[in-house]
């Protein structure tokens, strides 16, 4: 093996002018962007496997105990639920939006689709904080005060733990997610993004679908258990 | 000087010559396998040393004959391990027809024992040579492991669940029982004897112990007591079934599921009831979580293990409860 | 040529506390490490310790029950979780695999300085529950004990391993990517060095197995603070779901501690027979293979536990099946020494100590594999002093070999050869005194995690920690000559190995962009025989 000569000297008089967002320990620009979006791929796989966990558990149990499962899941609000699953698809739609805003170096429609994604997932997490206070309400919080009518208390009990569990994990997701949003909305405002380089527009959508698609699969585990065959 | 220095279990169970035996073959297979590289290893390091550093390797890169011949020889080395360790395996964990009950309940830091003729042993187990004996047991409070090395038999105690381990004893003697998942504080103290004796000694230590009866003796009084006699009727006429024959046959579920009424859905039928509803009835049995004790359930199992008695069932050691039916399996979850 | 080295290295270039706690560069980072896993280590070893002393008398004479729970617990948690995971990956890797795939840094420098920061944190947590009490859950923290049972520093213990768990898949995400996109010029994937195809194999374990254990470790700390109901068998729940979930990322865990290793042994071994690994693409399979099988096979820690016995056969298959690779890999290890030219120096003695331990551990793996054997050795010292030959016997041996090749890389220095020889000599010897003896106590029935025994028990244990203190004074050594190196070591050079490898092919210690021009490859990792011997 042996070393080049054409290797990457800069500071004097040199071919291109670097980016400002170009990190030196890439050689180029498109290597930078590739190795970010390689990287927020493989982060979102280890995503899957952590709601994995939770979604085996989710699976056993209701394997095991189907009557907790279905009446469990006629306790959870059916409307609010379905609102929250299409502000939720919406706030993806003007995610992509945004990116695309950004990709076509459209600042303006880049900073309102960005505020628009953030309202909708602030709407979704309102909606969660009525639906948990509901929840406490009733007292379908385990833990020692819960408590469920029936014979399937202890199943239930542990329905509605994969319920916290699984939502709540998401909703800090989201939380997480609105955060880094913020950040990209300031950048956006500071005019950072152009169609050579709106890598951390287009990262932070692939995460807010990713929170999105993990919803999509909850909403139908955990409220519509059983809805074709009960009257509740 | 070195005599009292165990290096190797007594064998005191008939699957223990079976377990040490593969053990010896797997034994043998490793030594030839850690010498074979040990020694040529050490052949090379030597007859090929170069202290200067300065020479270079021969240029081989590989043979792909080699790498088959050593992919496949150790391939099939290790599924004769396999298979031979899965017969093993499954002579140990399934028992034959006709064994010897005992139950058994872990919590932390004991064991105590139930035969079914009434004698309740704590730490200690008196069982008798030469015949197969099956233990029944569960946990109370957090995982423990029941474990008799002589005999070469473990199994989890899970609470919820009922294990089960089973053995023929083949030499009287004393031997160590130990709790071998660990449960806190006492965990090593959670350990005990199992007392292996000839047939006639073990008749006369049942006759002289526990004087309260056999296990299902005191199942049926508290099936009395519990008034599960009000709606499970004999005759078939009650709000729940009749329990005669029902232990060990397939039963139909509202859901037209068929179970096997094994020692684990007799549990879960007490606890939560409304998990399995027979065909034909309704769920109004109402749960006895918290009313019974672990060994309360095991009596009651007992008691009706002889509603579906089978005359011809094997011989018992007392005039108690027959043998359990055919191969139910150790308490598993389906 | 070599480049001519430049008095400015990684190391001089500037040397305040700032430059070293907010650097970007890989090579500093992986001293960083260096310092919190050695820490551990000494932390875990301490342990350990207490351990073999209360041992050595069959009554629990010397520290009460629960002391010696909380021992052996903090021993497990200490060496598995800080040092045995990270140890290769995250000190090795990082400072070698930029260097040898002809890279500036890793894709992300700044997620690898988070990866510490997040160790650092998890690693305090961890402390502060030991300090404050303990946790004596053992590392396995099986429920129903670990939530309803144990009154100890469970949550936070469960915090520390949650948050360490993060500082892992950073750091295997950052290989991942780093191999994909950042390969020098001409360096494709079969030209890569072996090292390389192991922390791979390693990432790939990292990010797809790292995430369950984080969330199973978080559902038992919710139920053990909140009473969420997962594990609670009052409920209806199933203690055991535990133990998979626990399992499906803890025997791939293992994989992440070996690989590695492994890994190095093929460097040094290429090295010291100056010729190329026998096998090539056959040892890098089996690194990916073993990676992808070692996710099949974790119920096999459950063969007692109530699972179906036809479960069970399928696990017991698939575990001999994992066996398989390792067993490819050593045997081309064996074959490269054939008509090698063998130098004897201290790196490959401890390749040789590992060989002989590995053997050993990966073989009495096939005792635990067998079905009908596992129900008797389950749980006792048979299992203890398998994982140990290989985690320790393995792991650790493959981590110091590493070191003695490439301290003189990241140092600058040369340490005293012989008394490296004398520290490998003696971590072998006392390492073999302290774990073959649990090899018999475990099929005599010995059960682990005991704080008192039988007396029959107590020649061998006493075998056993006396064989502790060698392999303890085998372990004290290189930290004396490797530090009395840094003062009085003389120079290395860019190559005392006279290696192949693009980590040669620079200046010692590097420069802190590693290269002064991007390299180029135009052959395989090992063409030793192609090659004039330079004298660097």
């Amino acid at each position: 093996m042996h070393a080049d000569a054409h290797g990457h000297a800069h500071g004097h008089g040199h071919e291109h002018v670097h980016h400002p967002a170009h990190q030196h320990h890439f050689q180029t620009m498109e290597q930078q962007a590739e190795a970010a979006t390689l990287g927020m791929w493989a982060f979102l796989v280890t995503e899957v496997m952590f709601f994995g966990g939770l979604l085996m558990a989710y699976l056993l149990y209701r394997v095991w105990y189907p009557e907790a499962w279905s009446e469990g899941s006629q306790e959870l609000n059916i409307i609010l639920g379905g609102f929250n699953t299409v502000v939720l698809i919406g706030s993806s739609l003007t995610m992509a939006l945004a990116v695309r805003a950004a990709q076509t170096g459209w600042r303006k429609g880049t900073i309102v689709y960005l505020i628009l994604t953030m309202l909708l997932g602030l709407t979704f997490l309102v909606v969660k904080v009525f639906e948990y206070k509901e929840k406490f309400d009733t007292g379908h919080v385990p833990g020692p005060n819960f408590h469920f009518e029936g014979p399937f208390e202890g199943a239930a009990e542990i329905f509605f733990s994969l319920y916290f569990g699984l939502t709540g994990l998401h909703a800090l997701h989201m939380v997480i997610g609105f955060g880094i949003l913020s950040v990209i909305l300031w950048m956006a405002w500071k005019d950072k993004f152009s169609p050579e380089w709106y890598t951390p527009v287009e990262l932070s959508g692939l995460y807010w679908h990713f929170v999105d698609i993990v919803w999509i699969f909850l909403f139908p585990l955990l409220y519509l258990v059983d809805r074709a065959h009960n009257v509740v | 000087m070195l005599s009292g220095i165990p290096l190797f279990p007594t064998q005191a169970s008939t699957i223990a010559s079976e377990v040490d035996n593969l053990y010896f073959f797997i034994v043998a297979v490793t030594a030839f396998f850690a010498l074979l590289v040990v020694i040529l290893v050490t052949i090379f390091a030597i007859k090929y040393r170069d202290d200067t550093g300065l020479k270079v390797g021969a240029p081989i890169t590989g043979s792909i004959p080699l790498e088959i011949g050593w992919s496949l020889l150790p391939f099939v080395v290790a599924m004769a391990i396999f298979v031979w360790a899965a017969t093993v395996y499954f002579h140990a964990v399934r028992p034959p027809d006709q064994t010897l009950e005992v139950y058994s309940t872990g919590k932390r830091w004991m064991w105590r024992f139930q035969h079914v003729d009434g004698q309740r042993e704590i730490n200690q187990l008196h069982i008798p040579v030469g015949r197969p004996i099956r233990v029944t047991f569960t946990s109370e409070d957090v995982l423990h492991d029941l474990y008799i090395p002589a005999f070469r038999v473990k199994a989890d105690a899970i609470p919820g669940r009922y294990s089960s381990i089973w053995f023929t004893p083949t030499k009287t003697g004393e031997y160590h029982l130990f709790c071998a998942e660990y449960c806190g504080t006492r965990h090593s103290g959670m350990i005990g004897t199992v007392i292996v004796m000839e047939p006639d000694e073990y008749q006369a230590w049942l006759s002289g112990g526990g004087l309260t009866g056999p296990m299902s003796a005191r199942g049926e009084q508290l099936f009395q007591q519990l008034a599960c006699s009000t709606c499970h009727l004999s005759d078939g006429s009650g709000r729940g079934p009749s329990l005669a024959g029902v232990f060990g046959s397939q039963v139909t579920l509202q859901t037209g599921q068929k179970v096997l009424a094994d020692e684990s859905y007799v549990r879960e039928s007490i606890l939560t009831p409304q998990m399995k509803i027979v065909n034909g009835f309704q769920p109004i049995m109402p749960t006895f979580q918290g009313l019974v004790t672990e060994e309360q359930l095991l009596s009651l199992i007992e008691y009706l293990k002889t509603l579906s008695a089978n005359p011809a069932a094997g011989q018992q050691a007392s005039a108690g409860a027959p043998a359990a039916p055919a191969a139910a399996p150790q308490g598993e979850r389906r | 040529m070599l480049a001519t080295e430049s008095p400015v290295n990684y190391l001089n270039v500037n040397t305040s506390v700032a430059s070293w706690l907010f650097t970007k560069d890989h090579k500093r980072i992986a001293i960083l490490y260096m310092v919190f896993v050695t820490l551990a280590f000494i932390l875990g070893a301490i342990f350990a310790a207490g351990v073999r002393l209360e041992l050595t008398t069959p009554e629990g004479d010397l520290v009460s029950a629960d002391t010696y729970n909380k021992l052996f617990t903090m021993h497990g948690v200490a060496m598995v979780f800080f040092v045995l995971i990270p140890v290769v990956p995250a000190i090795l890797g990082n400072f070698a695999l930029p260097l040898m795939l002809g890279a500036k840094d890793v894709a992300f420098p700044k997620l690898n300085l988070l990866s510490w920061y997040v160790f650092v944190l998890g690693f305090t947590f961890t402390v502060v529950a030991m300090v404050t009490g303990g946790v004596d859950t053992g590392w396995t923290f099986y429920p129903p004990y670990s939530t309803d049972g144990s009154n100890s520093n469970v949550l936070l213990a469960g915090i520390g391993v949650f948050v360490t768990g993060f500082s892992s898949i950073l750091t295997g995400l950052n290989f991942m990517v780093t191999i994909h996109r950042m390969r020098a010029p001409g360096l494709t994937w079969f030209r890569l060095p072996l090292f390389v195809w192991a922390l791979y194999s390693t990432s790939l374990v990292m990010v797809l197995g790292t995430p369950v254990i984080a969330i199973t470790v978080a559902m038992l700390a919710v139920e053990r603070a909140f009473g969420l109901g997962f594990f609670d068998p009052r409920l209806g729940g199933d203690p055991v779901l535990f133990q998979h979930l626990f399992w499906f990322y803890s025997h791939p865990a293992v994989y992440i501690m070996i690989l590695p290793p492994m890994g190095v042994i093929s460097e040094v071994i290429a090295c010291f027979s100056r010729k190329n690994v026998f096998g090539y693409s056959f040892v890098a399979f089996s690194s990916l293979a073993i990676a992808i099988f070692g996710f099949l096979v974790w119920a096999h820690h459950l063969f007692v536990a109530g699972i179906s016995p036809y479960s069970a056969l399928v696990f017991s298959f698939l575990t001999y099946a994992v066996a398989i690779p390792s067993a490819v890999k050593t045997f081309n290890w064996t074959a490269t020494l054939y008509r090698g030219a063998i130098w004897l120096k201290a790196p490959m003695i401890w390749v040789f100590g590992f060989l002989g331990l590995f053997l050993v551990g990966g073989l009495t793996g096939l005792f635990t594999a067998a079905l009908g054997v596992d129900i008797h050795i389950h749980d006792t010292y048979f299992v203890v002093a398998h994982f140990h030959y290989i985690m320790v016997g393995g792991a650790i041996m493959g981590y110091f070999a590493g070191l003695h090749y490439w301290w003189p890389k990241i140092t600058g220095r040369m340490y005293s050869d012989t008394l490296a020889k004398l520290a490998a000599l003696l971590v072998f010897v006392g390492f073999n005194l302290t774990f073959f003896p649990q090899f018999i106590l475990g099929y005599l029935g010995m059960p682990r995690r005991y704080h008192m025994y039988p007396p029959e028990f107590q020649v061998l244990n006493v075998m056993s920690s006396g064989g502790a203190a060698v392999l303890g004074i085998g372990y004290l050594l290189p930290m004396i000559y490797f530090i009395w190196s840094l003062y009085r070591g003389e120079k290395a050079g860019a190559n005392p190995w006279l290696a192949t490898g693009l980590e040669w092919q620079t200046q010692s210690p590097p420069l802190p962009h590693n290269f002064p021009a991007q390299p180029v490859v135009t052959e395989g990792a090992y063409e030793y025989s192609k090659r004039e011997i330079k004298v660097a």
